[in-house]
């Protein structure tokens, strides 16, 4: 490990709590969604973010802040970052920030982050909940520093003031050479994220966890939350389940590959 | 608080707990309770409520200065110098869009050497092209193209704006979005024209789980990213005219920040990428061996397909990062997708189960994937896989 050390990384990881949705059902009755009993976790491509930036500072010396906006008990999610190994957390939290679109979170978000000393930037690629993939590139805007998304490899130059990356695209990936601060979004295959350990999980309790309001942010209530956010919800509904249709069982492959090439025929498939 | 819940009024008939998908309204006695921490603000209860005892308070809509903004415009995509077939979908979409708003369809059409498009794009149902032909716009970034868009939408005030939500057009349209103030859909699978002629954008979330109506009543455009192939394009109509104005976009090379040392091709010769194929042919655990993709490789040169994989065939190196499915992967919507020795775990599912066609294979007839696939052989994929390809090459033979 190369401890030379005279790169000190400052990274700030935005980080979300989501429902697992893999485990969110549809009541079949009612058509809505089940989220009793549905665990919250940290959304999974921020490990991916978060486990970036505490390799950073293993390597290079450094300080890693991880950020969220959410409800008081969003504070789960920064406790399992700074138990992986971050070394402080800030809790957004306020009634005024609820009901905010991808915007009006970027705002919240990036107004903190503008009174925050910092290199790196360091989002998941996309939450698993709302699924949008905007706000790591909103903030960078509202910031106005470069972005780069879909990072699978992160190397920092020597003199600590470029980052290298490997940006995923359709067909494989792009090497971008980027001057810092930068915001990069995370995405599979940049690391293996570390589980938190007992000690870890100790020391956590122990690290500086900030808690800011609307107020002691210091922005006006109308451009964040519902009231500041420029798209809304009008209504959420279930999606059309699917069915399973012909099953062939128990037939020679031969036959049952007939039977399949006229299905795809007749439903013009192929 | 914007969400106002009139508790006098209400008679407990407890019809919002039973609309609220979030699971935010609770009974509390004979009213109900709202858990702030839950709620989203759809607005699903308040439209139920017979008493009008819930109501949310919303900013006032500017119409003035909202039929300031006219046209839908699509911002279409160039790769290696071409326009992708996602542009070509989205202005069939605008057509309609239009038509119903009794508007234009304005092309954007931002690339280097690329303004022999501009023709294609008025015969699949633009009125008019935006070229935007620069070096500078060789090769996407983030940078120079938002520069490029924001100088086009910020004097010319169109009423909505759809980008692709590809890889590129899920980088550029929340920079853009965020630099002008607005609001933007993420990843539509659905748009129409409601009766204020506002944009109602349908998308999925909650990994498909749910679905959700999204309007920009406030701000203009209205700006969403769409899913490449839900929209089929048009047959294209050869003598339809349009107009086609040039505009020049000038940057500084010091703007673009981020530079692209190489690139790198992982996929084969004639690999074709997921993202925007009509057939995927994906294999799973069940394939065994990465010798054994030579099997869904035929198949899917036979189908003019994509071999996508799930995680553990894309963990295993088998395949590059770019071809799997799945929540942790890239989420695909094919008119035809096979799912080759694949379980069918829901992040799986979450990637692929709005494709058209489903053909599942997979020797255990207990494997989930037969839940929502339309044709499910039950059986060894390395006897079925090969009597698939015979019957198609007999098929392609006698046509
Ligand atoms: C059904 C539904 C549909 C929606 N559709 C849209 C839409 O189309 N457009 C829109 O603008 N809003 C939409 N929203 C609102 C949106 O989900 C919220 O604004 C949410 O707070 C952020 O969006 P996301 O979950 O998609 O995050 P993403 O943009 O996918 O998150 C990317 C990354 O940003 C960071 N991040 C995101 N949220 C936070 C946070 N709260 N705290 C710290 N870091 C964070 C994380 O690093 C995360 O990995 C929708 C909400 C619902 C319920
Ligand atoms: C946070 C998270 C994210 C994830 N993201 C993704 C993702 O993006 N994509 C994804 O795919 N998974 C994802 N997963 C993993 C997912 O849960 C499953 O483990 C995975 O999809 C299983 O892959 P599989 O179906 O190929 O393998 P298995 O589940 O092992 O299934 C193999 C199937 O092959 C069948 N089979 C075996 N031999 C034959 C044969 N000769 N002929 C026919 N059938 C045969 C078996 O009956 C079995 O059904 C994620 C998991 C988590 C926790």
């Amino acid at each position: 490990m190369d401890t030379s050390g005279c790169t000190f990384m400052k990274v700030i990881v935005p980080v979300k709590q989501v429902p697992e949705v893999a485990e969110v059902r549809i009541n079949p009755e009612t058509g809505t969604l089940i989220r009793e009993g549905v665990p919250s976790i940290l959304n999974p491509f921020d490990e991916y973010a978060v486990e970036a930036a505490i390799q950073l500072k293993e390597k290079l010396g450094g300080e890693v802040t991880v950020v969220t906006m959410g409800p008081p008990q969003a504070k789960e999610v920064l406790l399992k970052a700074l138990a992986m190994g971050a070394d402080k957390a800030i809790l957004l939290t306020d009634r005024a920030f609820a009901g905010a679109d991808t915007w009006a979170t970027a705002r919240t978000l990036s107004e903190q982050i503008k009174k925050m000393e910092y290199d790196l930037v360091i989002c998941g690629k996309q939450a698993i909940d709302g699924d949008t993939a905007q706000v790591g590139p909103e903030i960078a805007e509202l910031l106005g520093i470069p972005q780069v998304c879909y990072v699978r490899h992160l190397e920092v130059e020597e003199d600590g003031k470029f980052v290298v990356v490997h940006r995923g695209t359709d067909e494989g990936y792009e090497v971008v050479r980027v001057k810092l601060p930068a915001l990069l979004t995370a995405t599979k295959g940049l690391n293996e994220p570390r589980l938190p350990n007992i000690m870890g999980i100790m020391k956590a309790k122990k690290k500086p966890l900030e808690e800011v309001t609307v107020t002691t942010l210091g922005i006006s209530p109308d451009s964040i939350g519902l009231k500041g956010s420029p798209t809304t919800v009008r209504k959420v509904f279930a999606p059309e389940r699917r069915k399973g249709g012909i099953k062939i069982e128990g037939t020679d492959p031969k036959a049952a590959a007939k039977k399949l090439v006229e299905f795809l025929a007749s439903k013009g498939a192929i | 608080m914007v969400l106002i819940y009139d508790k006098e009024k209400c008679t407990g008939c407890m019809l919002c707990p039973k609309v609220c998908n979030f699971g935010a309204i609770t009974k509390d006695g004979n009213k109900v309770r709202f858990d702030f921490d839950k709620c989203v603000l759809c607005g699903s209860c308040q439209e139920v409520c017979p008493v009008n005892a819930i109501k949310i308070e919303r900013k006032a809509v500017d119409k003035d200065k909202i039929a300031q903004y006219k046209d839908v415009w699509v911002v279409c995509e160039t790769a290696e110098g071409r326009v992708r077939s996602v542009a070509y979908e989205l202005v069939t979409k605008a057509r309609v869009l239009a038509d119903n708003l009794r508007e234009k369809v304005v092309a954007v059409l931002i690339g280097s050497d690329t303004s022999s498009y501009a023709e294609s794009l008025i015969q699949q149902g633009a009125d008019k092209v935006l070229v935007v032909d620069d070096k500078a716009f060789a090769d996407y970034t983030t940078d120079a193209y938002t520069i490029a868009v924001t100088s086009l939408i910020a004097p010319r005030k169109p009423a909505i704006v759809l980008f692709g939500a590809t890889g590129n057009g899920r980088d550029l349209a929340p920079r853009v979005a965020a630099r002008l103030g607005l609001g933007l859909t993420a990843d539509c699978t659905g748009l129409e024209i409601d009766d204020k002629r506002q944009l109602v954008q349908i998308r999925p979330a909650f990994g498909g789980n749910i679905m959700a109506e999204i309007l920009c009543p406030y701000t203009r455009p209205q700006m969403s990213t769409v899913r490449p192939n839900v929209f089929k394009p048009r047959e294209r109509d050869v003598s339809r005219k349009g107009t086609i104005e040039k505009v020049e976009v000038k940057i500084n090379p010091v703007q673009i920040r981020t530079r692209v040392v190489n690139r790198v091709k992982e996929l084969a010769e004639g690999m074709k990428p997921i993202d925007t194929a009509d057939v995927i042919v994906c294999s799973g655990r069940g394939i065994k061996d990465p010798a054994n993709l030579t099997l869904p490789t035929e198949l899917a040169k036979l189908l003019d397909a994509a071999v996508g994989g799930s995680r553990p065939v894309v963990d295993a190196g088998w395949l590059p990062p770019s071809q799997q499915v799945g929540q942790s992967g890239r989420t695909v919507c094919p008119k035809l997708y096979f799912a080759l020795g694949i379980s069918g775990a829901i992040q799986h599912r979450i990637g692929m189960s709005s494709s058209d066609v489903i053909v599942a294979v997979n020797k255990d007839p207990e494997a989930p994937i037969f839940e929502i696939a339309d044709f499910g052989i039950v059986g060894d994929l390395f006897e079925v896989v090969p009597a698939v390809i015979e019957e198609l090459k007999n098929l392609q033979s006698e046509r």
